[in-house]
């Protein structure tokens, strides 16, 4: 027990947990183990480095460029790796791509393992009980509650993530693009159509 | 171990609830938390494998009760407790009171902060040639170790066809008991929605796991 859990209930849960991270990072800091000017960097760099627009981009040039489209699926480290700044992702992406007969959908069920360098920090549901625990057993059920519904004989293939092994979904280029060049593309890419829990925007429709 | 974590196939947690516009962080102290358990963790305090576990084995109701980053939070503190490098006595506090510990790549500085941000590398020299290739059924080991693993139970039994042999990696189980990377060939490996959840499930569905070679046998 810390003497926090004496208090009385006057306090809300959240100013105990304020409290509580506040004692930690001072003794981290009294101690000598971290530099609490480098823990402000870390935040602004998840703040401002990582993002969907970055695997938006992967998915705008695997729409517009075939040769780049087959090596993301064949090697999506190395093929990302090309992109110059978003090169950050290491040696365990895996790309699968959405056809008119299989759709994919990403899920962590034992804690919240997600492409970070591809999309950011996991949404709060990505990371809570009840997507984790229904993706695997019920994906239509799931699909439902995104207001997503697919054909009923469309192969579900939803994988989840276990191991080091981040997967990046390549959703199906919207119709009524042709000819949109790659940054055109990119606004169209969702966060959830990489996860497997959205479609793309349709051109023209609003956000 | 048998977790609450180990979520995949419970019923009663209710829809998905998606929060539009989600911030990134929704209180500071979550931003200090996450930066926290990176700083740390790039300092040699743990890796990541003992951070996951210290999450799992809270006491399952306090893992259900909180929130994402108390966990991270919690998990957090009570490695460091164990691995010596603070005293529980200096969170009641809440300030330094013993000796600091050496961590093993010193001091975390904000010339570490380019290194937490690109992704470790997991892949490793194979000690065995791979035992299994795509196309092979294989059983998931009706295995559970009270200590870490990346098995997930829903699978534990069922069998399924190795689709991709993803090299040989840190294998977890070994890691978050510091017992050494003790690298093993990992798998994505395909159930059938039926094989797992029984004759009434999706026929159009198929889960994969990754799965590493010791959780697996020929079936």
């Amino acid at each position: 027990m810390t003497e926090h859990d004496h208090h009385h209930h006057d306090h809300s849960e959240l100013s105990e947990t304020e409290l509580r991270v506040r004692a930690l990072e001072t003794i981290l800091t009294e101690k000598g183990y971290v530099d609490p000017a480098a823990l402000d960097a870390i935040i602004q760099a998840y703040e401002t480095k990582i993002g969907p627009h970055n695997g938006a981009r992967v998915v705008a040039k695997a729409w517009s460029d075939p040769a780049f489209r087959q090596f993301l699926l064949e090697d999506a480290s190395k093929a990302v790796g090309t992109l110059g700044h978003v090169s950050r992702v290491g040696d365990h992406l895996v790309a699968v791509e959405n056809t008119p007969t299989r759709h994919n959908m990403v899920v962590c069920t034992l804690c919240s393992c997600y492409p970070w360098e591809m999309l950011g920090l996991p949404p709060v549901w990505y990371k809570a009980a009840p997507y984790r625990s229904r993706a695997v057993k019920d994906p239509r059920g799931v699909l439902a509650d995104f207001g997503v519904s697919l054909p009923r004989e469309t192969e579900i293939r939803v994988w989840d993530s276990t191991a080091e092994t981040r997967f990046l979904v390549l959703p199906m280029r919207p119709e009524g693009t042709d000819g949109w060049n790659e940054p055109q593309l990119a606004e169209l890419v969702t966060r959830d159509s990489m996860i497997g829990t959205g479609f793309p925007k349709r051109p023209g429709a609003s956000s | 171990m048998n977790g609450v974590h180990d979520m995949g196939g419970m019923d009663g947690f209710g829809k998905v609830e998606v929060e539009p516009n989600e911030p990134m962080f929704h209180s500071e102290w979550e931003a200090r938390v996450l930066a926290m358990v990176r700083a740390m963790g790039a300092a040699g305090a743990f890796n990541i494998d003992a951070s996951r576990f210290y999450r799992e084995t809270l006491p399952p109701d306090i893992y259900l009760a909180s929130s994402y980053y108390q966990k991270w939070l919690l998990g957090l503190e009570d490695l460091l407790i164990d691995k010596g490098y603070i005293a529980a006595s200096e969170i009641a506090a809440g300030h330094a009171i013993e000796p600091a510990k050496p961590l093993k790549r010193g001091k975390f500085t904000v010339g570490d902060v380019e290194r937490v941000m690109v992704r470790g590398k997991f892949g490793r020299n194979a000690p065995a040639p791979a035992r299994f290739k795509p196309g092979d059924r294989v059983r998931a080991k009706n295995m559970h170790p009270a200590t870490h693993t990346r098995l997930p139970r829903y699978t534990r039994g069922h069998v399924g066809v190795v689709e991709r042999n993803l090299g040989c990696n840190v294998f977890p189980d070994s890691a978050a008991m510091e017992a050494g990377e003790n690298p093993q060939w990992l798998y994505t490996v395909v159930f059938d929605g039926a094989e797992l959840w029984g004759p009434d499930a999706d026929p159009t569905v198929k889960i994969s796991i990754d799965a590493f070679e010791p959780y697996l046998e020929g079936a």
